[in-house]
């Protein structure tokens, strides 16, 4: 089961109120490399990766959900007390009709999130890659998020999670080591 | 701007034809992660304030990245 | 504190926070570490001595500001505390 914790992992600051950055920040809410799609990936794979790897999967996919939450924090924060117009001007309007301020796991262009983002393929070595693959997707948007806010508060916590993004791969790639050699019957270091 | 190691830079064909003033260079990056096939046991740390901070535990896992909005791209 | 529940604006419980996200935050690294370095005695030891630590900031945190998990994780005063806010994105 999981247990919640009534904290973020990163306190997520946001200096201005930003509906057109909150427009392109959904991409990692519900996109496909974003943050549920990461998290609903490693999860479902755990059950047919080989034991050795299942907790690493079982960490990951958990604090991706840590993420999922930081990025609605921004989402939220960006858009509380936006007006209808403000909205309408930040290309919210057809967001706004459909869901008024709500959150809605769907990409920066609309498109609803999708189980046909993720894959599981059963096969160890095909599952990882395309986890690292994943992971690095994700780093890309990140970046191109911060490209596109001036917001230094909002940039920090988007280097936070670019830097997460980086980690995970690393560890990844370890996981497709354990897998390839059995390190664990070996002296490793 | 202080120059990032992680940046590589290449230059693209310009065209005659092409509508937009043409970039001089075009910039990605390859982060740290792509030179580690095993992280290594003893690596130094943050403190637990700085880890936090830039979001891993190890100076020498950290990739710093600059918005290309400060940097005038 | 008047009712054990953040209030806009103080400073303490921001500071707090941050020294709670910054133990948590090096768990989780050694955790993710060592699910791929399980014999590493050494960064066992230190999650060992953090997870102690960070037991001890979580307690006072949570004696000043309200319970942390549901579920039964924490104790709770009356009335009960949990549901109440402000909410992590809400702070």
């Amino acid at each position: 089961m999981w247990v919640y914790e009534k904290k973020l992992q990163y306190p997520v600051r946001v200096s201005k109120c930003d509906p057109r950055m909150a427009k392109f920040l959904i991409e990692q809410y519900g996109g496909a490399d974003g943050e549920l799609a990461a998290a609903l990936r490693y999860l479902n794979q755990r059950y047919t990766i080989p034991d050795k790897v299942i907790g690493l999967l079982n960490d990951i996919g958990t604090e991706e959900f840590a993420h999922l939450e930081m990025i609605a924090a921004m989402v939220f924060k960006l858009t509380k007390d936006a007006t209808v117009e403000e909205l309408e001007a930040a290309g919210l309007g057809a967001h706004y009709a459909n869901h008024d301020n709500a959150l809605y796991y769907e990409n920066a262009a609309g498109v609803p999130w999708t189980a046909s983002y993720i894959q599981a393929k059963g096969d160890p070595i095909a599952d990882l890659y395309e986890d690292i693959a994943a992971e690095e997707k994700a780093r890309a948007t990140y970046q191109w998020l911060i490209d596109m806010t001036d917001d230094v508060d909002l940039q920090d916590s988007l280097k936070f999670l670019r830097e997460r993004e980086i980690i995970h791969s690393i560890r990844f790639r370890e996981a497709v080591e354990i897998i390839k050699d059995d390190r664990a019957t070996k002296k490793i270091f | 701007m202080k120059a990032n190691p992680e940046e590589r830079v290449y230059s693209v064909f310009h065209s005659p034809f092409d509508p937009c003033p043409p970039k001089p260079y075009r910039t990605y990056v390859v982060p740290v992660n792509q030179f580690i096939v095993f992280q290594p046991p003893g690596l130094p740390q943050f403190s637990p304030a700085e880890a936090l901070r830039h979001g891993t535990l190890w100076p020498a896992l950290y990739s710093p990245y600059t918005s290309r909005k400060f940097k005038g791209e | 504190m008047t009712d054990g529940r953040p209030q806009a604006g103080d400073p303490k419980y921001y500071e707090l926070l941050e020294q709670l996200q910054a133990l948590d935050f090096v768990l989780v690294e050694l955790n993710l570490y060592l699910d791929t370095h399980p014999d590493d005695l050494k960064s066992i030891e230190q999650f060992n001595k953090l997870t102690q630590e960070r037991t001890i900031l979580a307690k006072h945190f949570q004696e000043l500001y309200g319970p942390l998990q549901n579920f039964g994780r924490a104790y709770s005063k009356y009335p009960f505390e949990w549901a109440q806010g402000p909410w992590p994105w809400q702070v």
